[in-house]
């Protein structure tokens, strides 16, 4: 398999705060990504280092084999990315907003037109394209920012919590979209969502304190609960693995890192 | 790709986004009432009984003072405020591209309502014979310095999330660029400070050279005192996005 995001040794420092301490991810093409993460892991600072926002203080990010230190602008045509929040410029309409997109991105007028038709198609946002953004409930607003991050088609796509405050309707069926998103694609996605994981990823990290505490497939995540924990097995394993009250049994502490 | 196909996008998309708030229309009514106020009020137009635009000139800068605040306000802080900063520098353009773009979209907006006094030189090219030369330099020295304030004011904005900051900096930087050319001010230091230093500061003023080209004299050095000054500031701009940028 292509490896389409490979990070090392990535570090962040805001004055002595230190972010993110060192860490390693390589992404394979076909793959979704599960980041997890508490508030302050350091989840939204690494995915701004992947797509370039953020210049590590140490280390190096290469997207389908491009240095994203020496060539910047080729290496950031090769992913979407739906920023934390899904920012979007209130003041235009949805097909505005996604031409503006698509332009930005080199394309010309009619090819930039039949982008943003296919994305529209894709998000069903069609009822929605003449809306002002800033007038759109939260879940299409989410959607609009999808539709930006896919109007490419890239194969990176990094997702930094794309279901954040959505009902579980429309939470529903941004893991449906992201399923089908996802076939070639190297996608990472943040959530603090457990289940999210189980649904749509076919490997789960997690972060804690900017280290790398487990990585694994759902699957393993969940089987590190010990057998007394019948219901939410994996928030246990979540809660064992990045706070100090809940005691792991002896022995299980295996995943990589 | 070209600079057009690279800066074009974001230079429509910031022009049009005055258009989308009543920013625009607010901001061409105060500037062609009160071009109109200092050039027949406060300039003494009909009194003079000379057909210039002496007066519509020399209360441009001031007028600059509190508009061109208004215009610059924006193009950074709001993007830093509602996080669309993160969304353009992953885009694949350069933060010296996205820089450029907002400037000219802000400065092409100035010159538009600059545009919209040119009634003012077809009614003096009626009422007499003036120098359209010098009036044509006249509004070249008002379309650089509003130029220079827009490209501070932008540098400004990149320092804050907040465009009432953003506005207040830009006017009181504005103010100092324009005021070092005062005769108070340099009545002021010529008492003290050799007389060179007491030029350096005097041709450091945006007023000095402001007013040497409104006469009419087109003196390159003027020109290139806003022109300089105008890519000094874009480029600290650019400095300020990257650093400012996560916070």
């Amino acid at each position: 398999m292509k490896e389409l995001i490979v990070g090392r040794g990535l570090r962040k420092s805001f004055g002595a705060f230190e972010a993110v301490r060192g860490i390693d991810l390589t992404v394979p093409a076909g793959q979704v990504l599960g980041f997890l993460g508490p508030n302050g892991a350091g989840k939204s600072t690494t995915m701004r280092m992947l797509t370039g926002f953020l210049e590590p203080t140490a280390g190096t990010v290469h997207l389908d084999g491009i240095a994203l230190a020496d060539d910047p602008i080729a290496a950031k045509r090769t992913f979407g990315y739906l920023p934390e929040g899904a920012p979007a410029y209130g003041d235009m309409r949805v097909e505005e907003f996604l031409l503006f997109v698509a332009r930005t991105r080199g394309y010309d007028a009619a090819e930039a037109r039949r982008r943003v038709d296919a994305a529209i198609d894709r998000l069903h946002l069609g009822p929605y394209r003449k809306q002002l953004v800033e007038t759109l409930s939260k879940g299409y607003k989410r959607r609009t920012g999808l539709a930006q991050a896919i109007l490419h088609d890239p194969p990176i796509l990094i997702l930094d919590e794309p279901t954040d405050g959505l009902d579980p309707n429309q939470k529903h069926e941004v893991r449906e979209l992201i399923r089908r998103l996802g076939g070639e694609r190297a996608v990472v996605l943040s959530t603090h969502i457990l289940e999210e994981v189980e649904a749509v990823c076919t490997r789960a990290v997690i972060i804690n304190e900017g280290r790398i505490v487990f990585d694994g497939t759902p699957g393993e995540l969940d089987s590190k609960a010990p057998g007394s924990v019948t219901r939410n097995r994996m928030d246990h394993v979540f809660r064992m693995l990045t706070t100090s009250d809940v005691r792991e049994p002896a022995g299980a502490r295996g995943g990589s890192r | 790709m070209s600079a057009p196909a690279r800066i074009g996008p974001v230079f429509r998309r910031e022009f049009g986004a005055y258009f989308a708030s009543p920013l625009a229309g607010i901001f061409l009514v105060i500037f062609l009432f009160m071009s109109g106020i200092f050039t027949f009020q406060l300039g003494g137009f009909y009194e003079r009984g000379q057909a210039d635009l002496r007066p519509f000139f020399t209360g441009q800068p001031w007028l600059y003072l509190f508009l061109v605040p208004a215009l610059s306000m924006r193009l950074w802080a709001e993007d830093r405020r509602t996080g669309t900063i993160e969304l353009l520098l992953t885009l694949p353009v350069s933060v010296r591209d996205l820089v450029v773009a907002k400037f000219l979209a802000a400065w092409a907006f100035a010159c538009a309502a600059l545009a919209l006094t040119v009634p003012l030189w077809i009614t003096v090219a009626w009422l007499g014979n003036p120098d359209h030369g010098a009036i044509l330099v006249g509004y070249l020295a008002c379309a650089l310095l509003s130029g220079t304030f827009l490209a501070l004011g932008a540098f400004l904005s990149a320092f804050t999330k907040n465009q009432v900051i953003a506005f207040v900096l830009c006017g009181v930087a504005g103010f100092l660029l324009l005021v070092t050319g005062f005769p108070i001010v340099l009545d002021f230091v010529s008492g003290w400070l050799p007389r060179i230093a007491v030029e350096a500061i005097s041709s450091m003023s945006a007023l000095t050279h402001f007013e040497g080209m409104m006469r009419g004299v087109l003196d390159l050095r003027d020109v290139l005192y806003f022109v300089s000054l105008t890519v000094a500031f874009l480029f600290l701009n650019g400095i300020v996005v990257e650093w400012k940028k996560a916070e």
